[in-house]
Formats: C-alpha cells, structure tokens, sequence
C-alpha cells in the first residue's frame, strides 16, 4: 500500500469515527454530546482566533467579544425580548421577529467583522504586549456595556441575559427537538453536533486555503517582520485589518451558534477568562498551526468537563473546598503552566522547513528595555 | 462644589493604590519586557494573608495599629516570597522561549493564584476588620479619613525611597544596566538574574503594600479582588511610558482621578444615560487613546520598535 491510499484510509475512517461519535456518545447520556458540542464550539472560536493570533501574530486577548456580539444578535432577533420590550416593535411584528438562519449567520458574521475591523484600526500601529492589553480592554468595555445597557432603554436585558432564543431551523428541521431518521433517535444535541462538525470542516478548509493563498503569505510575513514586509510591497494596514475582520467573522458565527443552541445569553459567558482561555487553547495546542489548535481547544474544552465526574470524591475528601468547577479552574491552570514550560511551543506546533532554530544567533536580538 | 473636592480625594486615593502597584509593573516589564499578568492576584494574596492575621491577631485583643504594621508586614513578606517563586519557576526558563510562552504561564499563574486562593481562603467575600479608627476629617465640605490619608503619605514615601534606589544605589544601577542589555551588564560583573530576582521581590513587596491599602480603604476582601485593580494599574504604567518609575505614578494618579471623576459626572454629563457603573471602562477608554495617540506614554522615551 503506497502512502496515499493510506491516507485517504484514514481519512475515511476519520471522518466515520467523527459522524458516528455523538451517537455512540449519547447511550451515555446526552451529556456527554453537549460536552462534544461544546468542544467543537470552542474549535472554531481557536481556528479564528489562530487567523488573528497565529497568522498574522496580532496578540488578540479580546476575541471574546465578537462572540458575544454574533450571540447577543441572534438573542435581540430571535427571542421575545424586543417584542416584550418596546410596544412599537410589538406593534410591527405582533409575533416577534423570528429571524431565519440563512439570516442571522451572515449578519452576525458581517457584524462580528465589522466590530473587528472598528478595533484593529486604532491599533494598527500597536504590537505586541501592547495590541494585547488594547484589546483587554475593548472585550471589558463590551461586556460592561452588555453588562448596563438595560437602563435607561433596556436593550440586553443586563446581568439577567436575553433567554427563550429560538433553535435553528434549516429546511424544516427544528436543531431544537428529538427527531427520528430511519429508526435512529437523533436528540437536539446530537443535532447540533452535526451542524457545529460541518462548520468546523468548513472552517478548517476556508483556513487552509487562506494559510496557502498570498493573504496568507503576507500575514505570515507581517508576523515575522513587519518592516520587511512593508518594504516587499505588502499593505499592511489592509491585510491586519482584514485578519482583525476574517477572525472576527469566526467569532461572531460561533457566537450565534452558541445562542442558538444555548437558547439563552448573559454577559457571564463573555468574561475575560474566556479570551484567555481561547488564547491558551490556540498557543497550548501550537499557533499557527491548524491541527495543533484543534487538539489545543479540544484538551481545554473537554478534559475539564470530563473531569467533573472524578471531582465528587474529592469533593467530599477536601470538605467541599475542592468542588468541580474549582479542580477545573486548577487543572487548566497547571496545564497552561505545565504544558509551556516542557513545550514553549505548543503541544503539536508548526513542522519546520528550514527554519531558524529558536535561539540560533541570528534570532530575536535580545530584548532591549529601558528602566528610568 | 463638594462633590468636586470628594472625587479629587477619592480618585487620589484610588490612583495611590493603582500607581503602587504599576510601579511592580513597570520595572518587570522594563527589564524583561513581560506583562506579569499574575501581579495582581499578589496584590490579592497580600490582602488575603493581612486579613487572616489581622483577624487572629484582633482576636488575642491586640491593638489596632500594631496589628495593622504585622499584619503588612506578613503580606509583605509572603508576597515577596511568592513572587520570587513565581519568577524561578514561571518565568525564568521561558525567557528564550518564543514571546507568547511567558505571557501563557503569567496568565495561567494569574488563574492559578486565584484558584488557590478560592481553596485557602473560601470564595465568600470577607470584611477586613477596622485596625485605625475612622476618624473622618472636613475639607471644604469633603470627607477623607485616616486610612485614606495613610495611604496618601506612604505612597508618596514610598516612591521617593524607589526613586532613591533605582537612582542612586548599586542596585539601581544594575537594574537599570540589566534593562539596557542583559548580557553586557553580565559581562560588567552584574548578575542579571539576581538583579531580575530582586525586581520581582521589590514589586511584590509593593503590591503586599497596595494590597493592605486597598483592602482597608474599601473594608472587603475576596479572592477576585485583584484582577481588576491589576489591569488598570497596568494600563496606569503604559499611560505613565511603561519602564519608567515616575511615569507609572504619575500615570497611577491620573487613571486615578479620571475615574472617580468619571464615575461622579458621568451621570450628569449624559443626562442620565450612562451611570456609575460605566467606571470601569475609563481605564480602557484612557489606554486606547493613549496607546493611539502617544504609544510611548506620557514620560516614555520613543522605542523605535516594541514588538
């Protein structure tokens, strides 16, 4: 057998092990498909943010918040809220506005860009440690806006969060309800499982290609040597605004699959740690590098949740001080300590073809501070 | 009118307390060019640690004020050590490693600390006991009390001994050689990791300080009470030009003022439309600004090309 047939093997048994997962999963209980739901969710948040952050090298620790603006979208278009809120709205749409997928995708994506593109132009100049703490900051004022806008006008409906936001429904298949195909119960859960896998494959190929295309090219040149880049003829306003925009994008899908298949927002999901935990997902797992990130948000995803189960006995050990969300907490933290110190690279990071070996002479000239 | 006077002293307080703790900041950051994202959970161990010895103190019917000075200095001591600790193991073997690798033990050490701190000292907030009495003083129709007025001296004497230091004593000389060029200063008979060592135990001693402060001024401890703090006395040492000690006082007290003064008209300049819960978002408002409009702070030289 020559290499390629092995690889198209194991392509083929790849991709059936992924359509049959949720369903062996799910004679263990449908939680288990959510905590894979989930897992994939996390996938394509790190894919895009590893556009931003692994291409381009624009360090991005405010991803979150094109997530939480593709999800509050579909909060105010696909729940009662408005319609409860504003008697004028009630008046025009007596219903509510029940908007559509095929709508509300393009639209949070179109917004979630747009947000991006709002938050790299004033810090284009920016690199580095410093684009980091920028956009810190611009998830904090996202979530503190979210967090208040509910007075004077309440549009977010403050800490409380916007609930009742529809499930997808594509060509008359609810993603909400148990349904049965030829004799297989097919639960909500597993449903999404199918819908969040096709986004992530899309994903995955929609980054490979642009890892291969000359936008590509410059971002990593961009990430290398900003200077030289510019000086090769690069635009290198456009392309960082565009990887700001095409990460961005990423963020507000999954937001929007996130509210749909939550069926509920609240600012509590769009905390600070979760940016940090999507940036530890696409550095731990190896930036820059597509499989390396998918393991990367994988392990986070998942490990932590299934560790909820061995948390009990612990729990009742240490007198309750050790509960399941605080061995999570503890277990992530070690592994982003751990995991960089024995690979500062990654756990899977970018083959290297010729490159530099890090630490040869000619690399990183030593860090020059000032201290006055 | 007295509204004015109140939020001038509060934001002077408050942008004590943040200039504090962005001295930790800078002088990390100006010899090793690392954001240590975990320097304000130290300001939230060193509250901790105060707290639970000024409780068992208080409890044998110690006096306040010498509660009050062992209790600081437990904090200052455990936070120096943590610290220390934190830099050997963290960061020190990272420091060839790609750029990205500190900041991802620096954050997960930030995760870590509160983590611990949510096992050790349970997650519930908890009142931090009145060591001084609160004998409020008038000024023009305001009120500042002792603590506030403490906090005010220290602060001041505090960063006039740091400006001593970094300027004046063989220490100060290193660091500010190590800043420059690490191996060259080596090669001038100075021990760059000692040096680095020493930064981390000054600025942890600083935070423990801070901390106590905070803590007594606000009358509330918890686990997640640095974090907050942490970010804006950071954004307080890049608007001051990080690397430089009066630059993050300065920067320190602006921050300080901007947000008290925000917080206190906000509501009336946008006729009641944003309210006092908006304080927090001046502090990233400032630094976007900043950072746009002048990259290398109020009193930073210009570094051709930070990256």
């Amino acid at each position: 057998m020559n290499f390629r047939d092995n690889k198209l093997a194991t392509f083929l048994i790849a991709g059936a092990l992924l359509l049959i997962a949720p369903l062996i999963a799910q004679q263990f209980g449908n939680a288990w498909v959510r905590i894979i739901d989930i897992a994939l969710l996390y996938v394509l948040l790190a894919l895009g943010l590893n556009i931003v952050v692994g291409y381009a090298g624009l360090l991005d620790l405010g991803y979150v918040a094109f997530y939480a603006v593709g999800a509050y979208m579909l909060g105010l278009l696909a729940s009662p809220h408005l319609s409860q809120t504003f008697p004028g709205f009630a008046a025009t749409f007596p219903n509510g506005l029940h908007a559509p997928l095929w709508l509300v995708i393009p639209l949070g994506a179109l917004l979630a860009a747009a947000f991006g593109v709002a938050l790299g132009a004033p810090t284009l100049k920016l690199r580095g440690d410093y684009l980091a703490i920028v956009t810190l900051g611009f998830g904090e004022i996202i979530r503190v806006f979210l967090t208040n806008l509910d007075a004077p006008v309440n549009i977010t409906n403050g800490p409380k969060g916007l609930s009742q936001i529809d499930s997808f429904k594509v060509l008359g298949y609810d993603f909400g309800k148990t349904h049965n195909l030829f004799g297989l119960e097919i639960p909500s859960v597993t449903g999404y499982y199918y819908l969040f896998l096709a986004l992530v494959i899309v994903s995955v190929v929609i980054c490979y290609r642009l890892e291969q295309s000359r936008i590509g090219r410059a971002w990593m040149a961009i990430r290398e040597d900003e200077v030289a880049a510019k000086a090769m003829g690069i635009n290198t306003r456009n392309m960082k605004l565009l990887a700001f925009g095409m990460g961005a994008t990423f963020g507000g899908v999954s937001g929007v699959l996130f509210a749909s298949f939550q069926g509920f927002v609240s600012p509590e999901s769009f905390s600070l740690n979760e940016s940090v935990m999507i940036v530890a997902m696409v550095v731990l797992g190896g930036i820059g590098h597509i499989p390396g990130v998918i393991i990367g948000a994988l392990l986070l995803a998942a490990l932590p949740e299934v560790l909820r189960y061995v948390a009990s006995p612990l729990q009742q050990m240490t007198d309750g001080r050790l509960d399941s969300a605080i061995l999570r907490q503890l277990l992530i933290a070690l592994a982003m300590i751990a995991i960089m110190l024995s690979r500062p690279r990654g756990l899977w990071p970018v083959p290297e073809h010729g490159r530099m070996r890090p630490g040869s002479p000619d690399q990183d000239p030593e860090p020059k501070g000032t201290l006055s | 009118m007295d509204t004015f006077i109140q939020q001038i002293i509060n934001g002077l307080v408050l942008g004590s307390v943040y200039a504090l703790v962005a001295l930790g900041y800078t002088m990390v950051y100006g010899i090793i060019n690392l954001i240590n994202f975990a320097h304000g959970e130290v300001l939230m161990v060193g509250a901790l640690t105060s707290w639970t010895v000024a409780t068992s103190l208080l409890g044998i019917g110690w006096p306040g004020w010498l509660v009050m000075v062992i209790s600081l200095l437990a904090a200052i001591i455990v936070c120096s050590v943590l610290n220390f600790s934190i830099e050997k193991i963290a960061y020190r073997p990272l420091r060839t490693a790609p750029r990205l690798a500190p900041l991802i033990t620096a954050m997960g050490m930030s995760l870590l600390l509160q983590t611990l701190a949510m096992i050790i000292w349970k997650p519930n907030p908890k009142p931090y006991p009145i060591l001084i009495s609160a004998e409020p003083y008038e000024i023009g129709g305001a009120v500042i009390n002792t603590i506030q007025i403490l906090i005010l001296v220290t602060t001041a004497v505090t960063l006039a001994g740091l400006m001593y230091l970094v300027n004046r004593t063989k220490l100060g000389r290193a660091m500010r050689a190590t800043a420059e060029n690490p191996k060259v200063a080596g090669l001038m008979g100075v021990r760059p990791d000692m040096v680095i060592s020493a930064t981390f135990v000054i600025g942890a001693a600083l935070a423990a300080l801070a901390g106590v402060m905070y803590a007594a001024n606000y009358g509330s401890v918890q686990h997640s009470m640095g974090f907050l703090p942490g970010l804006k006395a950071f954004t307080a040492a890049v608007f001051g030009g990080i690397g430089n000690l009066a630059g993050a006082m300065v920067g320190g007290v602006l921050l300080g003022l901007i947000e008290a003064m925000g917080a206190g008209y906000i509501g009336d300049l946008t006729g009641g439309i944003l309210g006092s819960h908006y304080q927090d978002i001046f502090a990233f408002i400032v630094l976007i600004l900043v950072l746009t409009l002048r990259p290398q702070g109020l009193l930073g030289e210009r570094v051709a090309d930070r990256a």
